[in-house]
């Protein structure tokens, strides 16, 4: 992940504490191990300023069912509707429930 | 994970769904977007 944007993030979390979640759109599964790994247990680069921190944030997926149930369908068809068609939604989700921290 | 009252980090990619789509979505679910972005991943 960009050390930029792991400089921000963890700045956002020592200010906002324990209300923060975060919500991954990557359709790559590197991608998506990556951040998720990153943003819990420390950057796997050791490259950002999240090198050896472990932020332990809860990590979801925008396409994972629990969380498109939550949204207001209108906007989830206009934001993500032509996307879902086209990612491999079923990979993405087989990847998001082994995100560290899920049991 | 309930969405409402949270604050989101919507970190998107440019080939997926973008950060922009992620943080509308969770503010329709109640959360707050405090960091949008997309990144690409190469």
């Amino acid at each position: 992940m960009d050390p930029e944007n792991q400089d921000r993030i963890k700045s956002l979390v020592d200010e906002h504490g324990a209300d923060v979640v975060v919500v991954l759109g990557a359709a790559d599964l590197e991608a998506l191990e990556v951040a998720a790994e990153t943003l819990t247990v420390g950057d796997p680069a050791y490259v950002g300023s999240l090198a050896g921190v472990q932020l332990g944030l809860p990590v979801v997926h925008i396409l994972e069912e629990d969380i498109k149930e939550q949204v207001d369908p209108e906007i989830y068809d206009e934001q993500v509707g032509l996307l879902e068609m086209t990612l491999d939604v079923d990979q993405v989700r087989r990847a998001a429930a082994t995100f560290p921290g899920r049991t | 994970m309930k969405l409402d009252g949270k604050k989101v980090i919507a970190l998107g990619e440019r080939d997926g769904v973008p950060g922009p789509a992620i943080a509308e979505c969770v503010r329709s679910a109640g959360a707050e977007p405090i960091f949008v972005e997309t990144e690409c991943f190469v």
